[in-house]
């Protein structure tokens, strides 16, 4: 967090009456910044010379707080992180407990991981899909996307109780075993997601206003765009072919089948394309996971970590001991340092997890894609008019309560 | 696995064995602990030879008031060619918190250096912009910081 004087420097900021320069501090309450981004925009005229960008604004200290938590009430936390991919963000921090823990997940619950998190993956890019046509001015596609999010948030209500904070992959596995009738309205939802895919290919992917906001701006070449660390669809917009579902593969995606979509341009319309190709691409792993499906345990034999079911607690003496042990003292994790890397919505979300031997973490940090793709901003925004700013940050897809955490 | 791993290690070793201090092989990822001086070497040799072209992530950490050295910094590096990972490790005293820059090397450097000093007070030398990033220009002390309390010195105004 800064102020403008600080960013662009006094000097340039005193913009004198015959000069055509000015600074102009853009957000942080700006619709279009998908939060509380500030950007100071050094302009002439209307192209911007110069884009720093300000964040800070929604900074809750989250890694300090990671610190004074148990592990397995971090995931909590990590809710609040990426809002609106947030079962990632679960996966990603219990993935590195236990990697640390040395937990093997039955195959019912890595299914189970990888059906939430696609369907998490088609409600995020609807957000971003939604918004970022708003930013444009494109209002309509913004109500049909949300219709569709609406009905995957309620399967994940259904399943976690939560809508926006769901906290349903827990350290060993997940809460609890889907709802009765869950698969079935899945499919309901997978057999009309393609008449909403099409919806959209009418009202956006074929329009000619949108190809003319879209096509040439915001260019980031594939060497500064892996220089600048994007990952994600916005890696691949520019030519880049990597997704850590099929490189660095976890969960078990290395089973499925699907492609991974590359667009060679690096603009707004190449990161539009990658995102738009990639719902379908979930869709089919969605639809794989369900035929996956088989009953079995969704909870890892470890039952010094892993909380027991209730009915075991009222049955069996130690299942309650196990129980009040880790909600009262938590568990101890072995000593060591992990980092563990998956493909989030918006990118790579790393987290190295740093155990010192008792129940809390001792340093849990997050690598945010968002983080690291906004600060490639200014490469794309500069040279580009203040209204092609807007249409940029709409396609890096940024979310601020994880770039600010 | 890890393997492979120990290959760029040999490779590290062979370009010149003062790089690295030392190897830490645990739940299949390689840990080369660098001295604080040959970080960049290093780092530009990892990138321009064994194609480890993507600084996927840099953060510090502090092991406790009490320990000596007392912050680390980790470096993770990623190839968009092999696919494998790395972590660089470099250990700093709490009296001379510096390390050089790496971010001539990975321009994406810039903000997770920016922030590592914002939180934990490690300075970068040779930084192009080392300012905080996160919290405000004018807030006091390191937040991350084992010895910085959860809640703050005193309650923090914004005016």
């Amino acid at each position: 967090m800064a102020t403008a004087v600080e960013n662009i420097g006094a000097n340039e900021i005193l913009d004198s009456a015959l000069e055509s320069q000015m600074t102009l501090s853009m957000g942080p309450q700006h619709p279009s910044t998908h939060g509380v981004l500030r950007l100071d925009l050094r302009l002439d005229g209307e192209m911007v010379l110069k884009a720093i960008p300000d964040i800070g604004y929604l900074h809750t200290g989250m890694e300090k707080l990671f610190e004074y938590k148990k592990y397995q009430q971090g995931i909590v936390i990590t809710d609040r992180m990426d809002y609106l991919n947030p079962l990632g963000n679960n996966l990603a921090y219990v993935m590195a407990a236990e990697k640390l823990l040395g937990l093997e997940i039955p195959e019912r619950a890595q299914i189970i991981r990888v059906l939430m998190c696609e369907l998490q993956r088609i409600a995020s890019h609807m957000v971003w899909f939604g918004t970022s046509c708003l930013d444009m001015g494109a209002m309509t596609p913004f109500w049909f996307t949300f219709k569709e999010r609406e009905k995957i948030l309620n399967l994940i209500e259904a399943a976690s109780g939560g809508r926006m904070t769901p906290s349903y992959f827990r350290i060993g596995g997940v809460m609890m075993d889907l709802p009765a009738g869950f698969e079935n309205r899945v499919r309901q939802f997978l057999d009309n997601f393609h008449d909403a895919l099409n919806t959209f290919d009418t009202l956006i992917t074929g329009n000619t206003i949108w190809h003319s906001r879209t096509k040439g701006i915001g260019i980031i070449s594939r060497e500064d765009a892996i220089d600048w660390g994007l990952t994600g669809p916005s890696l691949r917009g520019s030519g880049v072919d990597l997704d850590l579902r099929r490189d660095n593969p976890y969960t078990g995606y290395e089973t499925y089948d699907f492609e991974v979509p590359v667009e060679q341009d690096g603009d707004v319309w190449s990161r539009f394309k990658v995102r738009m190709r990639e719902l379908v691409e979930s869709h089919k792993i969605v639809r794989q996971a369900l035929e996956r499906l088989k009953p079995g345990p969704v909870k890892a034999d470890a039952p010094k970590v892993v909380l027991p079911d209730r009915d075991d607690m009222r049955k069996h003496m130690d299942a309650l001991i196990h129980h009040f042990l880790i909600v009262a003292e938590g568990f101890n994790v072995p000593p060591g340092e992990v980092y563990h890397a998956i493909e989030a919505s918006k990118g790579e979300l790393g987290v190295y997890m740093k155990s010192n031997g008792g129940p809390k973490p001792e340093r849990v940090h997050f690598r945010g894609p968002s983080f690291v793709n906004l600060s490639a901003l200014p490469v794309m925004a500069e040279g580009e008019m203040i209204a092609d700013v807007v249409a940029i940050i709409g396609s890096l897809d940024i979310v601020l309560g994880e770039i600010d955490r | 696995m890890t393997d492979e791993l120990h290959t760029f290690v040999e490779k590290l070793k062979e370009q010149n064995s003062s790089w690295v201090a030392d190897v830490a092989d645990a739940l299949g990822e390689v840990t080369v602990t660098v001295p604080r001086e040959h970080i960049v070497d290093a780092c530009r040799f990892l990138r321009s030879d064994q194609q480890f072209d993507l600084l996927a992530d840099l953060c510090g950490a502090d092991r406790g008031p009490e320990e000596d050295p007392r912050f680390e910094v980790n470096y993770h590096l990623f190839s968009t060619v092999h696919h494998r990972r790395l972590r660089l490790k470099v250990m700093l005293t709490e009296d001379d918190p510096h390390v050089a820059t790496v971010t001539q090397v990975w321009r994406t450097a810039d903000w997770h250096e920016r922030e590592t000093y914002d939180l934990l007070g490690i300075i970068f030398d040779g930084h192009p912009d080392l300012r905080r990033i996160l919290l405000p220009s004018d807030f006091d002390g390191h937040a991350l910081r084992k010895d910085y309390p959860l809640r703050g010195f005193e309650p923090y105004s914004l005016n």
